[in-house]
């Protein structure tokens, strides 16, 4: 009787730390997910239901449809999305040829502009949050592990500038809320400490999908700071320090949060 | 209506006189640390405004601030409290100066008017704690 009780403690030890995944249970820090009620979490567990997989189909299509001047497909010269696998993952990274660091979004609208000789979709619109949705999904389960290196480094010392940084008639710093009060409750919603685990994700809020940009750009105008543009080298600055301070964490994407 | 600390004097940890002289009305301060929009205050605040549901808890109830305080070190709190703790999340009401990125729509303006501190500082000095002498 004693042996197989013993056996059935280890499944669930080792269940739990497979639930655990990617991350680190110990170190205190949160993905938004886990503070979200059990119906929502149910609904970004089960593809059928997560309403971000319409923008991920969508986003499939994108990959394997010819465009641009080009007449190229993603696949054309990336092969199945798969290939896509643990990309989303390790951005923003350096772009040797722009000479520049870019986020996923960006990555990819390069590869539109030069390959497929296509314009560029407006930030936020459909197509382009489709197939960042897209490839970010290819990801879903892996530890966010970014890569080092001189750019980046400099990017991430001044992101972490930006985060600690008091901004608006408000006069606050991304750091002073989601650092020093995160749990806590504003106007009684609890203070995420805003991972980017999940991007682009589903917002009830926006009864749509967003960017880590729309996020960031939510909370300036709340603190009443002229938000940086989209593509602002800034708000990469963060990402880049966001991603950081997130590394090791489990990649949801396509997230749903309220 | 610029807002500076020219139009105002600190003395100690307060600002002993009404901003231009306004005279608060406790009513309609209340009304003022009700309003999300306005006031704010109820963002992270939680005070004895039970119609209000949703209050925050990042910062200290203002239920028995007007027992803690005295009208003046109330007005200087609101007026600028990074004078008092300059880590403090807690925005300065009536500054202008040393922000840095505000918004078009808010620049050069203070968050509340000299008449709407007013207002505020007179509906919080009500804000006594049960039982407290003052």
């Amino acid at each position: 009787m004693k042996r197989p009780a013993r056996i059935w403690a280890i499944l669930v030890v080792a269940g739990f730390a497979a639930a655990a995944g990617a991350q680190t249970a110990t170190d205190g820090r949160r993905s938004g997910f886990a503070d979200m009620s059990p119906a929502l979490q149910a609904i970004q567990r089960d593809d059928m239901s997560n309403p971000a997989m319409l923008w991920v189909a969508e986003g499939e299509a994108q990959w394997n449809a010819r465009a641009g001047n080009a007449g190229k497909s993603c696949a054309d010269c990336h092969g199945a999305g798969e290939s896509m696998r643990g990309v989303a993952v390790r951005y923003p990274a350096f772009d040797a040829k722009a000479r520049t660091v870019v986020d996923l979004d960006g990555r990819i609208d390069r590869c539109r502009n030069e390959h497929q000789r296509a314009s560029s979709p407006a930030p936020e619109s459909r197509p382009r949050l489709a197939i960042a949705a897209y490839v970010a999904f290819q990801s879903r389960g892996m530890a966010i592990a970014p890569p080092t290196g001189g750019s980046l480094d400099a990017a991430a010392i001044a992101g972490e500038a930006l985060y600690r940084q008091r901004l608006g008639q408000l006069n606050l710093s991304c750091a002073q809320c989601h650092d020093e009060r995160a749990g806590g409750s504003l106007a009684g919603v609890a203070i995420p400490q805003a991972h980017p685990t999940g991007y682009p994700l589903y917002r009830s809020e926006w009864q749509g999908l967003g960017s880590l940009q729309r996020r960031i750009r939510n909370c300036m105008t709340g603190v009443r700071a002229e938000p940086y543009p989209f593509g602002a080298p800034e708000l990469v600055e963060l990402e880049v320090f966001l991603m950081r301070r997130a590394a090791g964490m489990a990649w949801e994407t396509p997230a749903v949060r309220p | 209506m610029p807002a500076s600390a020219a139009d105002y004097v600190v003395t100690g940890d307060a600002i002993e006189r009404p901003l231009e002289g306004a005279i608060g009305d406790a009513a309609r301060g209340r009304a003022i640390v009700a309003n999300r929009t306005l006031g704010l205050c109820l963002l992270c605040h939680s005070g004895p405004i039970p119609e209000e549901r949703f209050q925050g808890n990042l910062a200290p109830p203002l239920d028995g601030a007007g027992s803690r305080w005295s009208e003046g070190q109330l007005r200087l709190r609101l007026v600028d409290p990074a004078r008092l703790a300059p880590d403090s999340p807690m925005p300065a009401y009536y500054r202008t100066d040393g922000l840095s990125r505000v918004a078009p729509a808010f620049a050069g303006k203070p968050i509340l008017t000299a008449a709407q501190i007013e207002d505020v500082v007179a509906y919080l000095a009500t804000l006594r704690e049960p039982g407290a002498a003052r």
